[in-house]
């Protein structure tokens, strides 16, 4: 490929006063309109959230840990942002990952077995917790990857390919177990889930350097650009040369990889890996998430800050229902609620039929004026 | 042979050649008890799973049923225990509950062209999350009407115990079967799944049929709800949670393809009992463990995933599917 | 079987229909007779779709009459339409691929037995109609596994036993093969027999006259003429529905050749690429800075040429060299490397990625050429953005607007810049002027002239013949999926392409 730059019609001038709008802010949110919604939902939940609870935003340090409701929103969010950083691309590309949860219990399992035996005095190296981590990891991309053969490769419809994996997976996680919650006190391990840097609890560090490394990766490459085609349209995407399925293994493989680190966040807060629980239903709220910050199932634009936001939204919601005083489990009632909402405001049929329900009256004004 | 049975016919064999295997090991599963044991243990399963093979065959997908489930069995027990309401009215309201619920989805999924997958998302939070607002306790149930049922049992010679579950579960079926195969209704759900802008073309009520798949699976969910209460005798807002994929996985392992038109109500009864004949199967051997049986069905899925796919893509692979002239065509 | 003294089955009189200013049909009559075939025919916007659309009631037209059997009618909907007694079938066959036959027959209407739809009754009918046209088949059987024609006959069928007068047949035969098009023809004169009046929109000149009674030509919605099939030379025919005279001398050429043979080198030769079904075995030749045009009615298999040779559908067998160099041009992917571009027919579907902003779909190709990760930077690619919008005279605020609110024109030299900015070594054209304003239509004809002139190898499709002459320095044409023959230099004129199209 010689000179594939090379210029064709007239040359650049290059004295030509460049716009200096090089970084645009809105390439961040990248979701027009939509990022004003999910910021102003934010808001009004945050909002709610401090008249239910006055202390809400109240953080204190104790044992040099910061503590309080916001604290424990960012906390709790850090597994759901990781999940919803993955979906989100795996969504642009018109796919949906369901595996998730199963991924986290796989990975939970891994990295309690191995640091089992690390714990039993195994001197392999491959014992040590560092090299527990990075298996652990490694077989979330290696489960992302058989997803994305699945569907990027055999053509099977996404929901279908990450359902096979959904199902058997916590099977997997329990065959790794051997069917117990192996638990463990590796400290290293530990501390991925409750670890504190300057107080503030490490898994928010995990999320926000996810976040910036896969926002870099996709925006800084360009990734993001061709995810988007392909979701928006698989074939004039084709006819210019764009290589799908490279694109489709990818993401899937992020995906697996962050499934991964939210299985070892997960597993590290209660240092045990219990294979039926580990990451149950969080695939749903990584969706739930992933929808409320805009980007359509239908693939598409998509925005990585807005996804992660909306996975703060779901967490927001859940600890204001758990210090209000409403029903403590009304939480995936308010959670279907939200939802059913913002696919409501979403869907241009329904648009529509609230027009016309409203026309007879906008007629009528019409009349009288 | 027709392309149509073939899924079926590798859903009958694989069942038949486990069957055949689990009997070699253990004559026991020769007997009435076992088979009994299997119908009554999948017998909520099973007819959630039937009204799940219309919901596919259509073209879409339910992941509400297994909140439907436990809803429906907390509702029941708290309104027959605590408030003491006659259970046939609790039935009756808790069914009208489900085929409205139902019926709300369809008319989202059809109406406001959401995806069904989120939309029945959504329904699945609603309903286990109204399940855990009703109360997050086991409750027992104590109606005489709960021990009346419990005692309605044939028992064959060997000891088998034919229980109402099981009944309900093959009276299930045989509905099932006539809905799908004998009524206009089944055979538009078939047309509306193989294509559904040509089945508008051809006049199908294609947005009829659509809500009232929804409305049928949600019932049908509300009533293997009921079931299970009435076998349970208690509800429990915990049950049945990541059922509706165990339902999914049996629909499609009982030959209905996941991207419809294609299926069969009585594969999807094979497609209930397989994982139970494996159950069985491992409870009696011991040694193995029960992780055993989600690794099998995932891999049963892929298994019959992949065959559907070359089913659908590779029609040279398969000389049945090749194309056809016609026999004698004679110029008029 | 055409007799004029027969009352009329179906009369249109004065038919007009108007979409945003644009007439899409003005003053149009039409007569169909009982047992006739009556062909419509016309090039891209002819009117002849939005014709059979208000006959079925899917459009409302603005003015005139229909009349079916003497009464005047208001078809609603497809569905009041097949009351009514006409029925249309499409190209695109609308009937379930998963149902059998008999099913596919009888769907929403299924006979019944004790209330229960009842399989075998349903068979045994399906069986005994299908008889009545000479069809033998097994109707359990899956409507997928039969041929296309097949299917299309059984759509036809069931159209007609849904108490058809009237049949609308809109392309049946385009993928159709030879024997195929034998047994649905059989079909239709079966049909003719049983008094039936068929309405045929096709592409196919030589069916056209081996099938049809009467023809109606259409042009820019107008009827231009209608003819007894037997009366019409085919030359008289298809200098209506382009619209010119044979004697006239039109389309001066003003790319005199500019390249002599003395300089080009090849860029691409194919050898005998062919795939059944779409088009019949060709080669094709094209030099550096050399401009090949492809001439040939809509359905001629000109823009299948393209889809072949940019590695769209696989050519079945051949081979293709590009600068000498044996080549598998097996995706679009695999053509862009070795340096092909295409701007494709439909710009929404297959060219514009919609939501994306100007800037993005320019240099999409490019960037798809690089590779993910050899990342353009954002200024580079405002940059190439800019300077496309300028040398294109692309009409836009700036490079940041998603480039689904440009206007056609617009959107088509976007795509147009594509390719530019990836540098391509050949270039792909398919009806780059379609639908575009005229001061946009001079501009690309430019920039296709400018851009051979830079030596690079360009392919035009094209259905405006004037502009195939006045551009190309070769000219190939096709008809009914078959490349006829080449025109070179002076040779190329638009009698000598109408000459060429319509030879028997």
């Amino acid at each position: 490929m010689v000179e594939m730059e090379k210029q064709v019609l007239t040359p650049v001038n290059e004295n030509k006063p460049q716009k200096a709008t090089n970084f645009k802010w809105r390439n961040i949110f990248r979701g027009d309109n939509r990022a004003l919604w999910t910021i102003l939902a934010l808001i009004i939940i945050l909002f709610v959230d401090r008249m239910v609870s006055p202390t809400f935003f109240t953080v204190r340090m104790v044992n040099g840990r910061l503590t309080g409701s916001l604290i424990n929103t960012l906390d709790g969010a850090a597994p759901i942002m990781l999940l919803s950083i993955g979906m989100t691309l795996v969504i642009a590309t018109k796919g949906v990952d369901l595996s998730v949860g199963a991924v986290m219990a796989i990975c939970a399992a891994v990295s309690a077995v191995l640091i089992n035996r690390h714990e039993a005095g195994s001197d392999n190296i491959l014992y040590y917790p560092g090299f527990v981590i990075a298996i652990a990891i490694l077989v979330g991309a290696l489960c992302g990857l058989w997803n994305g053969i699945l569907v990027a490769l055999f053509d099977i419809q996404p929901i279908i390919a990450t359902l096979i994996l959904m199902v058997a997976g916590r099977g997997i996680a329990q065959m790794i177990t051997d069917g117990q919650s192996p638990t463990y006190t590796d400290e290293t391990l530990a501390y991925m889930g409750q670890g504190t840097i300057f107080g503030m609890p490490f898994p928010v560090y995990v999320a926000a350097i996810a976040l910036v490394v896969v926002y870099l990766l996709v925006r800084r490459t360009a990734l993001g650009l061709l995810i988007e085609s392909v979701g928006i349209n698989a074939k004039a995407s084709h006819y210019t040369g764009v290589n799908a399925t490279v694109i489709k293994l990818f993401v899937y493989i992020i995906s697996g990889i962050c499934a991964a680190i939210a299985g070892l966040i997960v597993a590290g807060e209660n240092t045990y890996a219990d294979p039926h629980t580990a990451g149950l239903w969080s695939e749903l709220d990584a969706i739930v998430a992933v929808v409320i910050g805009g980007t359509l199932l239908s693939g598409g634009r998509f925005s990585l800050v807005l996804s992660a936001m909306g996975a703060l939204i779901i967490q927001s919601l859940r600890i204001g229902l758990y210090i209000s005083d409403l029903h403590p489990n009304a939480n995936l009632v308010v959670k279907a609620i939200v939802i059913l909402l913002v696919l409501l405001l979403q869907s241009k049929e329904f648009k529509q039929a609230v027009g016309r329900l409203f026309k007879p009256v906008l007629k009528l004004r019409a009349v009288f004026k | 042979m027709k392309s149509r049975f073939f899924p079926l016919l590798v859903t009958f064999l694989v069942f038949s050649a486990i069957y055949v295997y689990c009997y070699y090991h253990f004559s026991s599963f020769g007997s009435m008890r076992v088979v009994c044991n299997l119908l009554r243990d999948n017998a909520h399963l099973g007819i959630a799973a039937i009204g799940m093979t219309f919901v596919i065959i259509s073209g879409g997908i339910d992941l509400s049923v297994g909140s439907v489930i436990a809803f429906t069995g907390v509702f029941c027990a708290l309104m027959i225990t605590r408030e003491g309401m006659d259970p046939y009215l609790v039935f009756a309201i808790v069914l009208g509950m489900g085929t409205i619920f139902g019926a709300v989805m369809g008319v989202f999924i059809y109406y406001f062209k959401i995806p069904a997958f989120i939309v029945t998302l959504s329904g699945m939070f609603l309903a286990r999350g109204m399940a855990y607002v009703l109360t997050t306790e086991s409750i027992r149930i104590t109606h005489p009407l709960y021990i009346r049922v419990s005692k309605l049992v044939y028992i064959f010679p060997d000891k088998g115990r034919f229980t109402f579950a099981a009944g309900a579960f093959l009276a299930v079926l045989v509905i099932g079967i006539y809905l799908a195969h004998f009524t206009r209704f089944g055979r538009n759900v078939y047309a509306i799944g193989g294509n559904d802008t040509a089945a508008l073309m051809m006049g199908i009520p294609v947005g009829r049929t659509t809500i009232m798949v929804y409305t049928l699976s949600s019932f049908l969910a509300t009533f293997a709800g009921i079931v299970l209460s009435l076998a349970k005798r208690s509800g429990d807002s915990t049950i049945t949670v990541g059922a509706e994929m165990d339902i999914i996985a049996a629909v499609v392992i009982g030959g209905t393809l996941l991207t419809g038109g294609v299926g069969y109500v009585i594969g999807t009864f094979i497609g209930v009992l397989l994982p139970g004949v494996i159950r069985t199967y491992l409870t009696l051997e011991g040694s193995l463990s029960p992780w055993w049986i989600k690794i099998v069905v995932g891999g049963l899925l892929f298994g019959f995933i992949a065959m559907q796919k070359l089913l659908s893509t590779r029609p040279k692979l398969f000389s049945f599917r090749r194309q056809v002239r016609p026999t004698t065509v004679s110029t008029a | 079987m055409s007799t004029n003294e027969q009352p009329a089955l179906l009369e249109v009189r004065g038919l007009t229909k108007t979409f945003t200013a644009t007439p899409a049909l003005s003053e149009v009559d039409f007569t169909l007779y009982p047992g006739e075939v009556h062909a419509v025919l016309g090039e891209n916007g002819a009117g002849k779709s939005t014709l059979i659309k208000v006959i079925t009631g899917v459009y409302k037209r603005d003015a005139g009459t229909i009349r079916l059997n003497g009464k005047l009618i208001e078809p609603r909907s497809p569905g009041h339409a097949q009351e009514l007694g006409i029925s249309a079938v499409y190209q695109e066959i609308n009937l379930i691929p998963t149902l059998s036959v008999a099913e596919n027959l009888y769907v929403g209407r299924q006979p019944r037995f004790l209330g229960m739809v009842s399989m075998q009754l349903m068979n045994k009918k399906a069986r005994k109609l299908l008889k009545t046209f000479n069809i033998d088949i097994d109707v359990t059987r899956d409507l997928s596994s039969y041929s296309i024609a097949i299917q299309q006959i059984v759509a036809i069928v069931r159209g007609v036993d849904l108490s058809a007068k009237i049949l609308i047949l809109d392309e049946p035969t385009s993928s159709l093969d030879r024997h195929e098009v034998e047994t649905l023809f059989s079909v239709i004169r079966s049909l003719k027999e049983h008094g039936i009046g068929i309405l045929l929109i096709t592409h196919f000149l030589d069916q056209v006259y081996e099938i049809s009674d009467r023809i109606t030509v259409l042009r820019n919605g107008r009827k231009v003429g209608e003819h007894l099939t037997k009366e019409l030379p085919r030359a008289k025919l298809i200098s209506e529905m382009l619209g010119r005279e044979f004697t006239e001398t039109l389309g001066k050429r003003s790319n005199q050749i500019t390249n002599g043979d003395s300089k080009q080198d090849t860029f691409l030769d194919i050898k005998g690429f062919a795939k059944r079904g779409m088009i019949e075995p060709f080669d094709l030749e094209i030099k550096k800075g050399e401009i090949v045009g492809l001439a040939g009615l809509l359905g001629s298999g000109r823009t299948e040429m393209g889809h072949l040779v940019f590695g769209i559908n696989r050519s079945e067998k051949g081979e293709a060299f590009v600068e000498g160099k044996k080549v598998k041009i097996s995706s679009p992917h695999k053509a862009i490397r070795y340096g092909f571009g295409l701007c494709p027919e439909d710009r929404k579907v297959e060219g514009l990625i919609a939501d994306l902003t100007i800037r993005e779909n320019i240099i999409l190709a490019l960037q798809a050429k690089l590779g993910w990760y050899r990342h353009i930077p954002y200024k580079r690619q405002e940059q190439y953005a800019d300077e496309m919008i300028e040398a294109l005279h692309i009409v836009t605020t700036d490079a940041e607007k998603p480039v689904r609110e440009l206007s056609g024109g617009n959107q088509q030299k976007v795509i147009l810049a594509r390719w530019l900015v990836s540098n391509p070594e050949l270039l792909i054209l398919d009806e780059p002027t379609r639908g575009i304003d005229i001061g946009a239509h001079a501009e690309i004809i430019n920039i296709i002239k400018r851009l051979a002139k830079e030596g690079k190898a360009m392919m035009v499709i094209s259905s405006e013949l004037a502009e195939v002459v006045d551009y190309s320095d070769r000219v190939v044409v096709l008809r009914d999926r078959k490349k006829l023959t080449e025109l070179t230099g002076d040779e190329i004129s638009e009698d000598a392409i109408m000459h060429a199209i319509a030879e028997k």
